[in-house]
């Protein structure tokens, strides 16, 4: 079996083709870099994705955050509930860690902007 | 301020991505004098807003998000104590008859006042067509947002725009913000494209629609908006090879919001107002390899002068306008020569869309001697002791970057001087949705007429450039 990708691992979006055989990858074609062969293993065995999102601080105001690395893609939206509970409190620097492991996820949550 | 007109050498309009590169390249280029003016109360420009990752891989080898990213170039601008005033807005340029430019500007502490200057960087960006230049009937209620500034409500503010979501035009802000309103609760029922291809990129609808399951109609557009309070729907059709609707494919989409990404547009009111010479093509100044515009001490650089696809790509022009208009500051103008860069079959435009022959030659010896600070900066490639323009000081070859005018597979990228080619490159597939580049090598004195960069389809397979 085959399956045809886009590579979302930078703005070229190589257009992969995945041998798929015993239920795992068995080869990437069509990819430019060493990360669209990566980028297609993981897509088609556990789907990961970087959140960006913000979170609403204590102040009121809107922090830029993100998972520090790729989350599971169907962890999205439980990720996305537990940022709109968080309320982080100024003073923020960029790259602070406002939530470790959070959702469970092994990532981090991490500020993508200071607020002073 | 009437009696204390502020002098500076160099002043930049706008303190987004590319006032921010275009400033440390002035600063690093022996042109510590720089003043940035931006009109918002804090720098960084649209990438406050910009808040997905995708940014700076090119640049920095990292995935960064817009803050991220604005942040690196606010901290370098920063670091070198570039002064900038923000809350501030330009209402005027004036090149006057000597090498002086006197910029108005108007702020809440000053009022108006002005501001003399050697050179000008215009870097002030773009702004989104609104859905009035689209001529779609129907009435005017409530729920009828550009892409941007819903992406400004939900992201800078905390807004929700809507909850049922239709989204004409698959520019990539439409698409970053289908996910966007999806991840927030919202229901994107559509992505309307009235071209039979995205001009976003693909990665995008991977991973912004695909992920999420939001169909993309492609040759379908938005023909009336349904309301009279608050949008109720909207009914698409399928469109024919003309972009006319078909008659018969009509069908009605429920949806309380409808999103428009229906392209940019460079905001260049202050540079016409200026007597700068626009690109009808690219809607931004006409320029010479250095971003130097028709108004000699005017140059231009990001958004302003072309709708570039990735921020990577700004700041390198940016830094470009910037060495070129400290050049300009320190030592003046130099004696130029230009052919034109025409675009030719398959390419939509060009930018630069001049280029100066002499560049580089031993006959460009009119400038005076540089700054020590200036010439230590990437110096590689200087061949011989004669002042020439900064660019030439990083090794003499120039860019140019165009927009393919539809898709090509195969697509063989060539300009010709005449009969000749110059630069020649494969690439598998170009399409608008991507800017493209080829480099021209000097010496350029050989040039004997305007040059003209086109696409071709080879028939034979290609691999990769």
């Amino acid at each position: 079996m085959a399956v045809n990708l886009i590579c979302i691992e930078c703005p070229r979006g190589c257009e992969l083709r995945v041998e798929i055989a015993d239920g795992g990858v068995s080869g990437v074609t069509g990819n430019f870099c060493p990360k669209g062969k990566l980028y297609a293993e993981t897509e088609c065995v556990r789907p990961t994705r970087v959140l960006t999102t913000t979170a609403r601080m204590a102040d009121g105001r809107m922090l830029p955050v993100k998972t520090a690395r790729p989350i599971a893609k169907d962890k999205l939206f439980s990720v996305m509930a537990a940022v709109n509970r968080l309320l982080p409190a100024p003073p923020v620097v960029i790259g602070q860690i406002l939530a470790e492991n959070i959702s469970g996820t092994g990532a981090n949550l991490v500020a993508a902007a200071a607020k002073n | 301020m009437k009696n204390n007109v502020l002098k500076k050498d160099i002043v930049i309009v706008g303190g987004g991505p590319a006032g921010l590169a275009a400033a440390a390249a002035c600063y690093d280029a022996g042109a510590a004098d720089t003043l940035i003016l931006e009109r918002e109360d804090a720098l960084g420009g649209i990438l406050k807003q910009c808040i997905h990752n995708g940014f700076g891989l090119t640049r920095f080898r990292e995935n960064m998000t817009g803050p991220e990213y604005a942040a690196r170039f606010v901290s370098e601008v920063e670091k070198r104590g570039i002064a900038s005033l923000t809350g501030t807005t330009v209402l005027g340029i004036r090149a006057g008859r000597g090498s002086q430019k006197t910029i108005t500007a108007a702020n809440g502490r000053g009022g108006i006042f002005e501001i003399r200057a050697k050179a000008v960087i215009l870097a002030m960006g773009c702004r989104e067509r609104g859905k009035g230049a689209l001529n779609i009937p129907g009435s005017r209620p409530a729920g009828l947002y550009s892409a941007g500034t819903a992406q400004k409500y939900v992201n800078l503010y905390g807004e929700s725009v809507g909850k049922e979501i239709v989204i004409l035009g698959s520019g990539d802000i439409g698409l970053i913000m289908a996910r966007r309103m999806t991840l927030e609760g919202a229901r994107v029922r559509a992505v309307c494209e009235i071209m039979p291809y995205s001009s976003g990129l693909r990665r995008n609808i991977a991973q912004c629609l695909d992920d999420f399951g939001i169909p993309l109609y492609l040759s379908t557009t938005v023909t009336r908006i349904h309301g009279r309070e608050r949008v109720e729907g909207v009914t698409v059709a399928q469109v024919d090879g003309r972009k006319r609707p078909v008659a018969g494919t009509e069908r009605f989409i429920p949806c309380d919001t409808v999103l428009f990404s229906v392209g940019l547009i460079p905001e260049n009111e202050l540079a016409r107002k200026a007597g700068v010479e626009i690109d009808p093509r690219t809607r931004g100044a006409a320029v010479d390899e250095t971003r130097e515009t028709s108004l000699p001490g005017v140059f231009a650089c990001g958004n302003v002068l072309q709708v570039h696809d990735l921020v990577d790509f700004v700041s390198e022009e940016a830094e470009l306008a910037g060495r070129s208009a400290a050049a300009f500051a320190l030592n003046g103008a130099v004696k130029k020569r230009f052919v034109s860069v025409e675009n030719g079959a398959g390419v939509s435009y060009v930018v630069p869309q001049k280029l100066n022959i002499l560049r580089g030659s031993a006959g460009v010896s009119d400038a005076a001697p540089q700054s020590p600070n200036f010439l230590s900066g990437g110096a590689e490639g200087a061949s011989n002791a004669v002042p020439q323009s900064p660019v030439l000081l990083r090794g003499g070859e120039v860019k140019l970057y165009f927009r393919p005018d539809g898709v090509y597979r195969n697509a063989v990228i060539e300009v010709k001087d005449g009969e000749k080619t110059v630069a020649q490159k494969n690439r598998a597939a170009v399409a608008p949705g991507e800017m493209e580049t080829v480099t021209l090598k000097p010496p350029f004195t050989d040039i004997s007429g305007d040059l003209t960069v086109s696409i071709r389809e080879n028939g034979s397979r290609e691999t990769r450039s």
